[in-house]
């Protein structure tokens, strides 16, 4: 298959960035996006060119490190599909094809498709824990979770982390990611002595960290690789709005 | 160097006890006047970050990915062993233990293996507490799976994701401590080099990967946790970013490579497709529980379905060969890796494979839909189904899915004494990085076991035990002022020009392309020692190619992963030939390594107790000098060497 790539290219987070065209021939359908990525950066090593540089690791779907918007969708078109899963057999032989990192401003562009996305850690450093020193355990079937609680849980646990609810949010709001957090660890028995600091804080975090608010448009969820549900944020709203109304009574919640 | 394994005194069962209470501890007040630098973010990493920091002392993290949370052991699917017999189905320490020994077919260390069976219940006690959302049944208890090499259901597990869900776990602890300001953490830094004062190991130097700046970070030990080398053969189902460097880094500067030709090749894996391919993919081992292995019976059969001439659901059972079942009776498909690895390849070898390569074997799930109903295996492996057809484009709901082993895991690495300690005083290693507890073949679910085991619960006393050793005077004196960190940070410089400066021909991706082809040839599945031999010489050759026709486009004081590619290829190439090395020594076959000349009438690999029970450590002795071996000898004081059998 043979493809032209209009590519975000910017030196640094400094510079200005612009979208430079590419071609490329040959490409198996069966090739992933990102493999498809590689075969262009060694066509431009081979003519003495700079690759472009954009984030991948595990490249099955579960590290969350590629952060691409396709054609203006983060991820790409494919429902539930990561950028490293995505194969070319879902596109059009001669397609042209736009690529740019995350837009979103709390994630500067730190170079061509690269940027940074600290600030998720920040949300989940301020709450996104269970606190349990290791070796302070007691016995794993103490507590009985039944089998619903724990689906709910796993489902909300499934996010990996990619921001691409914040890309696609009009908003830039991490909603989606910090909702999913909360609904996982508040949920579980373990997890319900901090239920109420943790949706304070983390929500507190994310205003702090320049991500929009939430206005229901639903984008996150569209655009999940993980198909995580907006379920979640109603989960998270709950919890906020009761911690609130604790924490204006009793301010040690 | 000496290798002491200082394995405690005293009977199996009473060791760790016995040598926790003898061991140095810190007083709480002191340990915030220690710095403990731990390399890697993974499960060992992350647990044994977040545990010494939560003891009190003050830690230093490093990852090369942009955020702790992507650290490889996220992609783990299946599950994680532990001894908790919650299902009265005859487990216990011992029988773990046992199984683990067995599996890794008797070249593991037994009082290190008793430990990580006797810890195992606390692992998956540590990760409940911390929110780990396992499988639950109905009432509400843990849910557990039987696993490859097992014939009891020991294995815990988070539908097919339990790597992510406990890694995200040991994320969220080693972030608590982040945010309380007890764990500084370094995204997107790669350690180069290891520091060494007097002999012992202070600190490391390394690269930020977004300005390109070389640093140097001192400490009063180091914790090696960067994973393994499975990347040395270019494809395989690790990370891209995966690599050997800091443990090689490490290993020139003294510390031991211990059993590096000991790797597994998983069975379960998508089959390749072209040789534009970056990675394999794993689909996970628990899919052997209910999916059945075959391969048509006649060769012309097979080539029919490669064709797409013949649909695989027409052939019927007396015209197909479940060869796993057939082989290897009680265990059936569920034999461990190595074996059944071997006989996927086998029949290939003879001309049965399926896939358009003809390198696949079919795992099917039409008996277990009949018998279960198509949605309780929806719910059993539903993502892992999907997974599947997202990248082949094939439903295995209706086409039987195609495998093929790939390779998966290192059991080698660096050598460490019981406390985890390399041949260097101070430099720890935990994780897949050390040579571990799984001898010559890991069985499924004990990776994570071990992982965690090391962070959590040995890493947090033994250092400690390290630190206390030192004196509370020595802590934290020594800075990176120190000439040492100067000379080393030089070094590593001087390696960044020259990458930079051959302006050859070839990239670095083209380099490890060819460097991978060379390993699975001649040190995959099958080695030889004519083909090791050739192999080495290769090597060699590529090596000589690599430094006078590399050609790094992009500079160094910026992002370049072109760069960054060519300093871990470097490395890859040299431990290659150290690979081969080592497989060509070891004149036995166990487990993981196999070697052709040494197998018994029916193709089973076949071990040589008398002369070949130990642990080959290899000592880096100069850039152009062949390395020298050393020998701990493997005593086996509580199980009975025997032939592995799986029949």
């Amino acid at each position: 298959m043979d493809f032209t790539l209009r590519i975000w290219r910017q030196k640094d987070s400094v510079s200005r960035g612009e979208l430079v065209e590419y071609k490329i021939h040959d490409v198996s359908e069966d090739s992933s996006f990102l493999e498809m990525l590689d075969i262009l950066s060694e066509n431009l090593v081979e003519d003495g060119k700079v690759p472009m540089a954009f984030d991948y690791d595990c490249r099955e779907g579960i590290c969350g490190m590629c952060s691409l918007t396709i054609n203006g969708i983060p991820h790409g078109p494919e429902n539930g599909t990561t950028a490293c899963q995505l194969h070319m057999r879902h596109f059009n032989d001669g397609q042209t094809i736009t690529i740019e990192p995350w837009r979103a401003k709390p994630f500067p562009v730190v170079k061509d498709l690269i940027v940074d996305r600290s600030p998720l850690d920040k949300i989940i450093q301020s709450g996104g824990f269970i606190t349990s020193r290791a070796g302070s355990a007691t016995d794993a079937n103490t507590h009985l979770i039944n089998k619903g609680t724990a689906d709910y849980a796993m489902d909300a646990a499934a996010c990996i982390g990619c921001g691409a609810c914040v890309a696609a949010c009009p908003n830039a709001s991490a909603m989606l990611f910090t909702s999913a957090k909360v609904a996982h660890m508040n949920s579980l028995p373990q997890g319900k002595p901090e239920k109420h600091r943790r949706a304070l804080a983390m929500v507190s975090t994310m205003d702090d960290e320049g991500f929009g608010g939430c206005t229901n448009i639903g984008e996150c969820e569209a655009a999940c690789p993980k198909n995580i549900s907006l379920d979640v944020i109603a989960h998270l709203n709950r919890d906020y709005s009761i911690a609130q109304v604790k924490s204006f009574f009793k301010p040690y919640v | 160097m000496k290798l002491n394994a200082k394995i405690p005194e005293g009977p199996l069962t009473q060791k760790w006890t016995s040598h926790k209470f003898n061991m140095k501890l810190v007083n709480p007040s002191n340990r915030r006047k220690y710095n403990v630098i731990v390399v890697g973010s993974g499960l060992a990493g992350g647990a044994a970050a977040a545990s010494l920091a939560e003891q009190g002392y003050n830690v230093s993290c490093f990852c090369y990915q942009d955020s702790p949370r992507r650290a490889h052991s996220i992609a783990a699917q299946g599950g994680i062993n532990a001894s908790k017999n919650y299902q009265n189905d005859g487990d216990s320490v011992y029988r773990l233990f046992y199984d683990t020994v067995k599996g890794g077919d008797y070249r593991a260390r037994e009082a290190n293996v008793y430990r990580l069976a006797e810890l195992s219940s606390d692992i998956i006690d540590q990760c409940v507490a911390n929110g780990v959302p396992f499988a639950r049944e109905y009432g509400g208890l843990l849910a557990n799976r039987s696993f490859g090499g097992a014939q009891v259901s020991r294995t815990f597990y988070a539908r097919g994701q339990t790597g992510q869900q406990l890694l995200l776990g040991t994320y969220s602890a080693l972030s608590r401590q982040i945010g309380l300001g007890k764990v500084t953490m370094y995204n997107r830094h790669e350690m180069l080099d290891l520091v060494k004062v007097d002999n012992h190991a202070k600190g490391i130097i390394v690269r930020n990967m977004v300005t390109g700046k070389v640093t140097s970070h001192a400490a009063d030990c180091v914790v090696i946790a960067t994973g393994g080398y499975g990347n040395v053969f270019f494809l395989s189902t690790n990370a891209q970013g995966c690599n050997v460097t800091a443990a090689f880094r490490a290993h020139k500067q003294g510390a031991g490579f211990a059993n590096p030709c000991y790797t597994q090749i998983h069975p379960t894996c998508i089959p390749v497709h072209g040789d534009k391919q970056s990675k394999l993919t794993l689909m996970s081992e628990s899919l052997r529980n209910d999916g059945r292995i075959w391969v048509p019976k006649f060769a012309e059969d097979a080539a029919k379905v490669r064709d797409g001439m013949l649909d695989p659901n027409a052939l019927s059972d007396d015209k197909r060969d479940y060869f796993l079942e057939r082989k290897y009776p009680s265990f059936g498909n569920l034999a461990p890796r190595d074996i059944s690895s071997r006989a996927a390849k086998e029949a290939c070898d003879e001309g049965r494979g399926v896939a358009s390569t003809g390198l696949g074997v079919f795992l099917d799930f039409r008996d277990a839909i009949q018998r279960d109903g198509k949605k309780a295996i929806e719910e059993r492996y539903g993502n892992l189904f999907d997974m599947y057809q997202c990248i082949t484009g094939d439903n295995p709901y209706v086409t039987p899915m195609m495998i093929f082993p790939a390779v998966h895991y290192t059991m080698g690495g660096l050598w460490v004494d019981y406390n985890l300690e390399s041949t260097i005083p101070g430099m720890f290693v935990g994780g897949e990085a050390n040579f571990s507890d799984h001898g010559a073949n890991r069985l499924g679910a004990s990776a994570l076991m071990q992982g965690l085991s090391d962070g959590y619960f040995i890493l947090p006393y033994t250092v400690g035990n390290y630190l206390g050793e030192q004196g509370v005077q020595a802590a934290g004196k020594i800075t990176n002022e120190h000439p040492a960190f100067a000379e080393a940070e030089n070094r590593v410089r001087a390696r960044i020009d020259k990458l930079l400066s051959i302006n050859g021909n070839e990239s670095p991706r083209s380099f490890h392309k060819r460097l991978g082809n060379i390993i699975w040839e001649y040190c995959g599945m099958a080695r030889s020692e004519e083909g090791l031999t050739t192999a080495i010489a290769k090597i060699k050759e590529l090596r000589k190619d690599f430094w006078s026709n590399l050609r790094v486009v992009g500079e160094s004081g910026n992002i370049n992963p072109e760069l960054e590619r060519a300093g871990r290829v470097a490395d890859f190439i040299e431990f290659g030939e150290l690979m081969c090395r080592d497989a060509l020594m070891r004149e036995e076959s166990c487990g993981g390594h196999f070697r052709i000349e040494h197998q018994t009438e029916e193709g089973e690999a076949l071990r040589d107790d008398e002369n070949f029970t130990f642990t080959g450590v290899w000592e880096h002795l100069g850039d152009n000098v062949e390395p020298r071996l050393h020998k701990e000898e493997l005593i086996y004081e509580n199980v009975k060497l025997a032939t592995r059998s799986y029949k």
